[in-house]
């Protein structure tokens, strides 16, 4: 068999900002950032938090309390690296077991003073579930979603 | 009634209209035609369709043709959509990230 294909999302860009600062806002400023409209409550969110720490949550609280965590802090090491896992299966659910579970890893490096690149990973999303990679094969071959992202791309540009 | 999609509710955003969310959930339990998702949510058949085609343009959801119908769905898994949503919401996601960085300097 062929060595077993990996699903990973990568993506980087560069920020007008010293590395310390890159990293605050990333990790205990996600909520000033992160849409939230993408969240698993069923109620708007008062607030979206990432613990700084290894072993710390980053959760959603909604505005009727109720809490969300999904996502583990894997690594912590300010101001050059963090990772966490994505608890969220492909249903958006909250996904209870852990070996079906991806991982972001975020990397800083500084290039100036003022001037931070920022590389995210987000990898292993294949073990959110089996049986993908002849789907991701056709779909690449007639034009799915590299297309989405094609087109997405160009909004930015 | 009518909730039909904005254009800003392309690509990226697909998933953020609950109703779309709702009907992309809806195929992932099985595939389907326009017909039956029109069924199971009080919206109209052309509101259906219409939130498809957002869905099939932002390629979470394929269309096949069975005689005279359209077929809908993802994969089983939904590990394809998965990570195109997954790379749509981190462009999305960091292009806000940058803007708040670069904001929080002043």
């Amino acid at each position: 068999m062929e060595q077993r294909a990996e699903a990973t999302v990568r993506t980087q860009l560069v920020v007008e900002a010293p590395i310390d600062r890159a990293f605050a806002v990333f990790t205990e400023g996600i909520g000033t950032w992160m849409p939230p409209e993408y969240n698993l409550l069923a109620v708007p969110i008062a607030e979206r938090v990432f613990e700084p720490r290894v072993g710390g949550a980053v959760y959603d609280r909604g505005v009727d309390g109720s809490i969300c965590r999904w996502g583990r802090v894997l690594a912590y090491e300010p101001p050059n690296r963090v990772v966490f896992s994505w608890d969220i299966s492909p249903r958006w659910q909250l996904e209870s077991n852990l070996a079906k579970t991806s991982e972001v890893e975020v990397r800083f490096i500084r290039e100036a003073d003022n001037r931070t690149r920022v590389e995210l990973e987000h990898r292993h999303i294949e073990r959110h579930g089996e049986g993908w990679e002849q789907l991701r094969d056709s779909v690449e071959g007639d034009g799915g979603w590299p297309l989405a992202i094609q087109r997405f791309a160009a909004r930015f540009s | 009634m009518m909730q039909v999609a904005s254009s800003r509710s392309e690509g990226w955003t697909a998933l953020g209209d609950p109703t779309r969310r709702a009907i992309f959930e809806a195929l992932a339990d099985r595939p389907q035609a326009v017909g039956e998702i029109a069924d199971r949510f009080p919206v109209s058949r052309p509101a259906v369709s219409q939130h498809l085609k957002v869905l099939k343009d932002a390629g979470l959801v394929v269309g096949r043709r069975a005689g005279n119908r359209c077929i809908y769905q993802i994969d089983e898994a939904g590990i394809v959509a998965l990570r195109a949503y997954l790379d749509q919401f981190w462009n999305r996601a960091l292009t806000a990230y940058k803007l708040a960085v670069e904001q929080a300097e002043e």
